[in-house]
């Protein structure tokens, strides 16, 4: 069984959420009509999630908008990739657009969400996404331009590293990707959001104590009224 | 008349100078100009700046270039890929300079000198590593970092249809940075799949008009 495909309902109590849950629960906040820039990985699935009827128009930033999913694989269009270079497809109403126009849309602010992947949030909204000290070359695609243009910048990630450390810190450590800019985090193990009074928690998985999320979470938590 | 067709890869290349900044087109290999590429590395330039955005798959095309030795630097947002092993050797060893770049900041950059604008302020990169040693202005509210016009003095694109004045279309997501790459460089060198009679093309289809476009060469290689 795909883990995107495992049921809710089935987990034990307080079981942490899969990479396809997470996808799916930031899924169902996406209005219709949204123009919407998925990042690489595990924000470019939220896509699966969102029904075909919900008209979600999906941004790539190699000059795409109305981006649909996966072709089988007899109906592959070579010339038709999305920012990870994986194949898509263009839906009906779709268009095509040259690199300079799809950042003018992104730094114009025109895009009403973007949706990215990150190492470390600070309770300001700072993000550390592009570069961690260990890496030997750096390499920082759009996510820069991401961050400062979208109306809307969400998270999706683990609540924690695979070593248990926090993602949600006080001051990112990591080189920062921008500042003051992410409005809401999809974690594992509970949706937040960022605010002036720092991160507020809006939602925790079945069976999760909020003492239990603040244990796991470096930064101070609030819990929504 | 007014023919840009050029015979051969070879010829559409000639005259790049050791120390060139030349552009490249693409988006991982999409759109890219690989019979430009492979032209270059025959050609023999060296002591290059390339600017992409990515920094080659493999060991062919871009990659066999910097693999070659033929590359002092290279401009981009992304030089990781399914397989950046040459760039990856290279800068470990110290042996390549590496720009990084927001690709936002890239595509502006590149289209700020194809459009006569010397520089511009972005609030892209402000409080980053990437904004470090740039002038910074509070402008509007926001706090923005002055970028500057990245010239080519090459540019080598790939398109779908070319006609004899150079105008130009593209296919899907294989236009992505080559119509701005066009209009950046002193030489813009176009590979196109296809060749269209003059008027052939519907005017208001046209992407790249033929004003940015010295050379065309015509390297067919199939239909997706």
């Amino acid at each position: 069984m795909n883990e995107a495909d495992a049921m809710p309902g089935t987990r034990p109590a307080s079981k942490p959420l899969t990479r396809g849950e997470m996808a799916a629960r930031a899924a169902r906040d996406i209005p219709e009509g949204w123009y919407v820039n998925l990042g690489i990985g595990m924000p470019t699935l939220i896509a699966n999630y969102v029904p075909f009827d919900r008209e979600v128009i999906f941004h790539s930033e190699n000059g795409i908008l109305g981006m649909g999913p996966q072709p089988e694989p007899d109906k592959i269009n070579r010339w038709l990739v999305n920012a990870g270079k994986q194949h898509v497809t263009l839906r009906p109403g779709g268009c095509y657009f040259h690199h300079a126009d799809s950042f003018a849309m992104i730094r114009g602010g025109h895009l009403d969400l973007c949706v990215l992947g990150a190492f470390q949030v600070a309770e300001n909204g700072d993000i550390a996404n592009w570069a961690t000290t260990s890496e030997s070359a750096p390499a920082v695609g759009g996510a820069m331009d991401l961050c400062v243009g979208a109306k809307n910048l969400w998270v999706v990630m683990e609540h924690t590293t695979k070593a248990g450390e926090s993602k949600l810190v006080r001051r990112c450590s990591y080189p920062l990707t921008a500042l003051g800019c992410v409005t809401r985090i999809y974690t594992n193990l509970a949706v937040l959001e960022v605010t002036p009074e720092g991160f507020v928690v809006t939602e925790m998985i079945p069976g999760l104590s909020f003492q239990e999320l603040q244990s796991r979470t470096d930064a101070p938590l609030k819990l929504a009224c | 008349m007014i023919d840009k067709f050029v015979r051969s890869a070879a010829e559409a290349v000639d005259g790049v100078k050791d120390g060139a900044t030349v552009l490249v087109g693409g988006f991982g290999a999409v759109g890219q100009p690989l019979t430009l590429i492979d032209a270059l590395i025959e050609q023999g330039a060296k002591d290059l700046t390339i600017v992409a955005n990515n920094a080659g798959v493999g060991r062919v095309g871009l990659a066999r270039l910097l693999d070659l030795g033929r590359v002092r630097k290279v401009i981009c947002s992304f030089p990781r890929s399914s397989d950046p092993v040459v760039f990856e050797e290279l800068y470990k060893a110290g042996r390549i300079e590496l720009e990084i770049v927001p690709q936002g900041t890239l595509a502006e950059r590149l289209r700020a000198a194809g459009a006569g604008i010397p520089a511009f302020f972005t609030p892209t990169a402000y409080g980053t590593q990437l904004a470090d040693g740039k002038e910074v202005r509070e402008i509007g509210g926001r706090s923005c970092v002055l970028e500057t016009a990245l010239q080519g003095d090459v540019a080598l694109v790939e398109c779908w249809k070319a006609d004899r004045w150079g105008n130009l279309t593209f296919r899907d997501s294989g236009r992505n940075f080559n119509p701005v790459m066009a209009t950046a460089a002193t030489l813009t060198v176009a590979q196109s799949q296809h060749v269209a009679e003059l008027g052939a093309l519907d005017p208001e289809t046209v992407v790249t008009p033929g004003v940015y476009v010295d050379r065309v060469v015509h390297v067919p290689y199939g239909d997706p």
